[in-house]
């Protein structure tokens, strides 16, 4: 039953994220957008067959949520005329599969080279106190330096969107 | 009696043969008695809000159909699903039909986490509060999908200002819910309905009765008000500025859809706030522990429905610049505090002190920061910015 689900998650995620970048059906950046939440909500799925409840709620709340949202806005505000009759070019499709392929080949080599697991994959554990533990003991300096470089994002939005600086 | 529901449902699932079969049935019959009461409770919350803002309005409200109008919603749904359902020409038809159905979906889902009786949440997960505010995040959009696939100015700007709204209340709803969270220790709603059971002498455990879970209920009120955007938090569907917002163009039963959704959604934000702060389905006094949990949880539900009909009835409708410098301005730094006065509380021992301690670091903020903000009118005075 798990690995039908996984199968079934899975290629959700792939059908949904081929649809995102060449949908047959229109040429429109929102249904791409729509298809990239379809994407994500699939991909928590996958977390969820993990047994990382936190791992997918996040995932939907930040991604599927905010992040959506705000590119959905940007989407919005731009003129999509100009967008929708776009035509991939040749020089595009060449450096998209080139490095397409160096990105597969990178993947296959570690992939082959990877010694055989023995026994099976450990048991995840990836509930909400452990990762919390995680985070803010083994990981506590990478964590404070995301929100570190978060704030300084924060900061720099602040002063741009300024019209008159003193 | 308090475990009747718990109970029929036990005997229900053990007339199917254990394994798969049982589970199936067990999900659905949780999704059917979700869906079921709260279509009801819908129906019912129009009708008294009907007649609750009549009340306030000094007249009658509905009162032709069936004895005191009670049959209203009926009338009303019937009209709903007979009525032409018309679609505007250049819409984006797969999106305009999909929003109002992504906007009920979600809110549905984050009612199954709600504890309302003992051993009565439909799930319970490690996770279980988040999980309500990240489907709570997809009824943002729905809002954006019927907005934009509508193709009409006053339904883009209508979606626009919702979605800034909501962004921005978010912000404090989730940190208000934040300071129950590390009291509690958990994030699973059961686990923190249990912290709230108990009582010194008559007063109950609950969280709303402590400085910060009292302000931390305000403000989690207040933002839930936006975010389902009930009165007065109501400008992206303000009819005298943009006639209905983001749902203009949605006619006949996707139209009743998009109410529904909203007053699921005040529903399971009023249930969640319940949970938090008031106790979940815990009794106020320890000699009414023999009524049954449901009915605590439900009459709280319909004492908090009633606040916000009274508050819509009673408040005008903010305007753009008031919303949100209240939400970042005072609602935001107001959340911040007040996380950090939970933490001050978890840390002190008990006693009076502590009690006087966090009042004071709530109440001294509040104050300070409501008058600079009033004095400098930031929330009164209206500031115009032209095009150049």
């Amino acid at each position: 039953m798990e690995n039908f689900f996984f199968y079934f998650f899975a290629a959700l995620t792939l059908i949904f994220a081929f649809l995102v970048i060449a949908n047959p059906f229109s040429n429109n950046p929102v249904t791409s957008a729509m298809f990239l939440v379809l994407t994500i909500a699939s991909l928590a799925g996958l977390f969820v067959l993990l047994h990382a409840y936190f791992l997918a709620a996040v995932q939907v709340l930040v991604y599927a949520g905010a992040v959506m949202v705000l590119f959905l806005f940007v989407i919005m505000l731009l003129d999509l005329k100009a967008e929708e009759e776009r035509h991939i070019r040749a020089f595009g499709l060449g450096a998209g599969l080139i490095s397409v392929g160096a990105i597969v080949s990178i993947f296959l080599i570690s992939l082959l080279k990877a010694p055989l697991l023995s026994n099976p994959a450990p048991i995840v554990h990836g509930d909400t106190l452990a990762l919390g533990k995680l985070l803010f003991n083994q990981y506590s300096l990478p964590f404070e330096i995301v929100s570190v470089l978060l704030l300084v994002a924060m900061i720099g939005v602040v002063l741009l969107s300024k019209k008159e600086l003193k | 009696m308090d475990q009747i529901f718990v109970n029929l449902k036990d005997w229900l699932v053990a007339l199917f043969p254990a394994g798969r079969q049982q589970e199936l049935v067990s999900a659905l019959i949780s999704v059917a008695a979700l869906i079921g009461t709260f279509a009801g409770l819908f129906a019912l919350t129009t009708v008294l809000e009907r007649k609750g803002l009549g009340r306030i309005q000094n007249r009658y409200g509905p009162n032709r159909v069936g004895p005191y109008g009670i049959l209203q919603p009926m009338a009303d749904g019937l009209k709903a699903l007979t009525k032409e359902d018309v679609v505007p020409r250049s819409a984006d038809q797969v999106v305009h039909f999909l929003a109002p159905l992504v906007l009920v979906a979600p809110v549905f889902l984050a009612l199954a986490v709600v504890p309302m009786g003992r051993n009565m949440a439909a799930v319970d997960f490690d996770a279980g509060i988040l999980f309500f505010f990240a489907v709570g995040a997809a009824t943002e959009l729905s809002v954006f999908m019927a907005g934009w696939s509508s193709r009409n100015k006053y339904s883009l700007l209508g979606a626009m200002r919702a979605i800034a709204q909501m962004i921005s209340y978010e912000v404090p709803l989730i940190l208000s819910s934040l300071a129950v969270i590390m009291i509690a220790g958990s994030l699973s709603a059961v686990t923190i309905v249990e912290k709230q059971a108990g009582y010194s002498g008559l007063i109950p455990h609950w969280f709303v009765l402590t400085p910060w879970g009292f302000a931390g209920f305000i403000l989690f009120m207040i933002a839930a008000a936006a975010e389902s955007n009930r009165s007065p938090f109501d400008l992206p569907e303000g009819e005298s500025e943009i006639i209905a917002g983001y749902y203009i163009e949605y006619s006949g039963f996707k139209f009743a859809l998009f109410f529904l959704g909203e007053y699921i959604g005040l529903f399971a934000a009023s249930g969640l706030a319940i949970t938090l702060f008031l106790g979940g389905w815990n009794a106020p006094f320890p000699f009414l522990t023999w009524i049954p949990s449901y009915v605590w949880f439900f009459g709280k539900l319909l004492a908090l429905i009633a606040v916000f009909i009274w508050v819509r009835g009673t408040l005008p409708r903010l305007r753009m610049d008031q919303l949100m410098n209240f939400a970042w301005k005072f609602m935001l730094p107001m959340a911040l505090i007040n996380l950090l006065t939970a933490g001050v509380w978890h840390f002190t021992p008990p006693g009076l002190a502590r009690w006087i301690i966090c009042a004071l670091l709530v109440f001294g903020p509040y104050v300070a920061l409501g008058r600079t903000l009033f004095e400098s009118k930031k929330l009164a005075k209206r500031t115009y910015s032209y095009a150049e």
